[in-house]
C-alpha cells in the first residue's frame, strides 16, 4: 500500500481493540444521532464471522429479537461504535457461523470457552 | 473560473464522515503548480496561463524545452500543460497556484488515461451478448453478422468491432471533494478515478450549477 494512504488509515485507526473472536457474545455500544442529541444504543449479539484486516476489520453480530435474526455489521474502527464488551467467550470449531442460522432455540447455543 | 489542477493518483481507501457512514475515497497527491507562461489574446490570440510541474532531471528534457524553462529561470518540468482562463494579468510567470481558489469547490471533474485491456473482443468491449455454448453452437463468443449484402455493399463506419481497449482519456463528472489537505497536498475525492495508481490525473471544477449547492 502506499504509504500516505497507510497513515491516512492510520489516523482513524482506534488504538486498541477487543479480541473478538467467532462464537463470542458481545456487547456493542453504538452511537446514534436522535435529532441534535446523540445516544448510546447497546447491541448485544453472537458474533458470527469476521471479516477485513487492518483499518477496514468488521464483524457481523447476530442476535434473534421477537422471534426474528437480526445481524448487524460493525465496522470495528468506526467513530460511531464506542465500546465493545465481551460477554463470554464461545467454543467453536468454525470462523464462519452460518449454521446459526438455521437454528433456533436450544440448538443455537454455544458452548462456553474455558481458560486455564 | 476555470482553473485546473493535476496529481498523481495514489490508490483507494475509505473514510468516515460525521455521521459514521463510510465513504470510498480516491486520494490524489497535488504537485505543485508554477506558471511558467502567461498567454494573453494580444500577445497568443486566446487568454490562457501554462503551467508547469513535477521537477526532473535537465537531461531528461529537451533542448526547446529546456531553454523556454531556462530563459524564465524555472527548473526543468515533466509537465507542460496549459489552462484557459479570463483574467491572465493576475498571474506572472515563476508564480505558484495556491490552493485556497478552490475552496469552495464541492464538484470536480476529473480526467486520467484508464487502465489498458489490451486487444479485446465485441462481450467484453461492447457488452455483446455470447452464442449458445452446447447443443452443436459453434457460435460461442463471434461478433454475428455486421452488414447487409450488395446494399450497401460495405461496412459501416463505426461499427463496433474488437479492437483495442482502455488507455485512453476518460473524464469523469461531478466527484464530490472529501477533503483537501493543504498541508500534506492531499485531494480526497469521493469515488473512483480512471487510471492505474501512480497515473498523471487532471483536475478541473465542474459546471457551475454543480458547484451551487
Amino acid at each position: 500500500m502506499n504509504p500516505i494512504i497507510a497513515e491516512l488509515e492510520n489516523e482513524q485507526k482506534k488504538k486498541t481493540l477487543p479480541n473478538v473472536e467467532p462464537g463470542d457474545l458481545v456487547k456493542v455500544f453504538v452511537l446514534i444521532k436522535e435529532g441534535n442529541k446523540e445516544r448510546t444504543q447497546p447491541f448485544e449479539g453472537v458474533v458470527i464471522k469476521k471479516q477485513g484486516c487492518g483499518f477496514r476489520k468488521t464483524i457481523t453480530v447476530r442476535r434473534v429479537f421477537q422471534g426474528i435474526g437480526v445481524e448487524r455489521v460493525i465496522p470495528l474502527h468506526s467513530p460511531k461504535i464506542e465500546d465493545i464488551k465481551i460477554l463470554r467467550k464461545g467454543n467453536v470449531r468454525r470462523a464462519r457461523l452460518y449454521y446459526l442460522r438455521e437454528r433456533t432455540g436450544k440448538a443455537a447455543r454455544i458452548k462456553e470457552k474455558v481458560t486455564r | 473560473m476555470t482553473l485546473g489542477l493535476f496529481g498523481e493518483k495514489l490508490g483507494m481507501t475509505q473514510i468516515y464522515n460525521e455521521d459514521g457512514l463510510v465513504i470510498p475515497v480516491t486520494v490524489i497527491k497535488l504537485e505543485k503548480l508554477t506558471v511558467t507562461q502567461v498567454k494573453t489574446k494580444d500577445t497568443d490570440g486566446y487568454n490562457a496561463i501554462q503551467v508547469g510541474f513535477c521537477e526532473v532531471k535537465k537531461r531528461k528534457l529537451t533542448k526547446a524545452e529546456l531553454m523556454h524553462l531556462e530563459n524564465n529561470k524555472l527548473p526543468a518540468f515533466k509537465y507542460l500543460r496549459e489552462l484557459r482562463i479570463n483574467n491572465p494579468g493576475n498571474y506572472e510567470v515563476g508564480q505558484e497556484i495556491d490552493l485556497a481558489e478552490f475552496e469552495n469547490i464541492q464538484k470536480v471533474d476529473i480526467t486520467g488515461k484508464s487502465i489498458g485491456k489490451g486487444f479485446q473482443g465485441t462481450i467484453k468491449r461492447h457488452n455483446f451478448s455470447r452464442g449458445p455454448m452446447s447443443h452443436g453452437s459453434k457460435n460461442h463468443r463471434l461478433p454475428g453478422a455486421i452488414g447487409a449484402h450488395t446494399t450497401p455493399g460495405r461496412v459501416f463506419k463505426g461499427l463496433k468491432m474488437a479492437g483495442n481497449m482502455g488507455n485512453q482519456n476518460v473524464t469523469v463528472k461531478k466527484l464530490s471533494i472529501v477533503k483537501i489537505d493543504k498541508d500534506k497536498n492531499l485531494l480526497l475525492v469521493k469515488g473512483s478515478v480512471p487510471g492505474h495508481e501512480g497515473t498523471m490525473v487532471s483536475i478541473k471544477p465542474s459546471r457551475t450549477v454543480w458547484n451551487s449547492n
